[in-house]
């Protein structure tokens, strides 16, 4: 990793960390932070570009009310990261919609046990 | 075999339907899925540099809520006595709740029973107090022994179970999650949750290990 952790939580100043570094409540939560990470690292969008758009959903959700920052924080970060994809025309809504589903179903059709293969989805009736 | 295999059962996993598929995880957690799967299809993203930045952070996810837990309850009998009753609303009420509602159930170590915790199919884990799993969790190995020959895998932790204490197996499940309550060392009476928390090691709750002794604590271990 090129980035220097110390200056991507820089300009993220909500982000739930420690001493050394970001806490994360969940593995899905490291996920999406990746995700940004990378996207950011690879030239797809700057870092501060991210922190402006992320910044801008999170005042729009304290504009509803909320308070409780903890258990949303990553919530909102997808929101963010999903919308800055599309503007990007990285990844368009419409496709994230239908791939979740996708990936939902494939669940459905799995063992329990075995590794989660999207090409689950795709087989009906076990 | 004094050991109780009683205990052990394996995973049901069905969804009414009698069968034994897999239960989709929240809505959140599918879109983090999508777009990641999305982004590595259209070469957006290397699957290979998210996992590096993941293991960065991982060790993030660590077990303190777990040892916040442990602690309260050495030091609230009201609390212990409710987490052991009703584990889910007992860890709910500190603020650790699963994303998909998991149940919680804590295991209560003592002078005649020593709890062990695996998940024998996969790797079914109560991260909300725990993290993410350790490596070993997820191991064959581990799987596999900790049913066949649990004195053994727990002595190869360096821990020793007396022969007089039972040694119980409980097995994980995608709707049952478990944590051990382990003893609270001796030498801590009137010790703060804020002192005992730093002898709660993960894997005391995984079972496979006792708490730390506040000499192991002093000399640094």
């Amino acid at each position: 990793m090129t980035t220097n952790p110390s200056e991507l939580l820089h300009g993220l100043p909500l982000i739930p960390q420690d001493s050394d570094g970001p806490v994360f409540q969940a593995p899905w939560q490291a996920a999406a932070f990746a995700l940004a990470v990378r996207l950011s690292s690879d030239g797809h969008f700057t870092w501060k570009e991210w922190t402006e758009v992320f910044s801008t959903e999170i005042r729009s959700a304290q504009g509803g009310g909320e308070t409780d920052f903890d258990n949303t924080y990553y919530l909102y970060w997808m929101n963010a990261l999903e919308q800055l994809c599309e503007e990007r025309s990285l990844v368009a809504h419409s496709d994230l919609r239908q791939r979740k589903e996708e990936w939902r179903q494939a669940y459905l059709n799995t063992p329990h046990g075995k590794p989660i293969e999207l090409s689950a989805a795709l087989t009906r009736g076990h | 075999m004094s050991d109780s295999p009683g205990e052990h059962k394996h995973h049901g996993h069905s969804h009414g339907s009698g069968e034994d598929f897999t239960d989709p995880p929240s809505d959140i957690e599918l879109r983090v899925k999508a777009l990641e799967s999305l982004l590595v299809e259209k070469g957006l993203a290397d699957p290979d540099a998210i996992d590096a930045v993941i293991d960065t952070y991982e060790t993030k996810v660590g077990p303190r809520n777990g040892a916040a837990v442990v602690a309260r309850a050495w030091t609230e009998p009201g609390f212990r006595n409710w987490l052991l009753k009703d584990a889910t609303a007992a860890i709910a009420s500190l603020g650790y709740v699963g994303a998909q509602g998991e149940q919680m159930r804590v295991l209560e170590n003592t002078d005649k029973v020593h709890n062990l915790v695996v998940c024998t199919l996969c790797s079914c884990y109560p991260w909300p107090v725990l993290g993410l799993p350790p490596v070993w969790y997820k191991s064959a190995p581990y799987r596999s022994r900790a049913v066949s020959d649990p004195r053994g895998i727990i002595e190869e932790f360096g821990t020793h179970v007396p022969e007089t204490s039972e040694v119980r197996v409980w097995d994980s499940t995608s709707e049952m999650r478990y944590l051990v309550l382990p003893q609270q060392p001796e030498g801590t009476e009137g010790w703060s949750a804020e002192q005992l928390v730093n002898l709660v090691s993960r894997n005391s709750m995984i079972g496979v290990e006792v708490a730390r002794s506040p000499e192991a604590i002093r000399s640094g271990e």
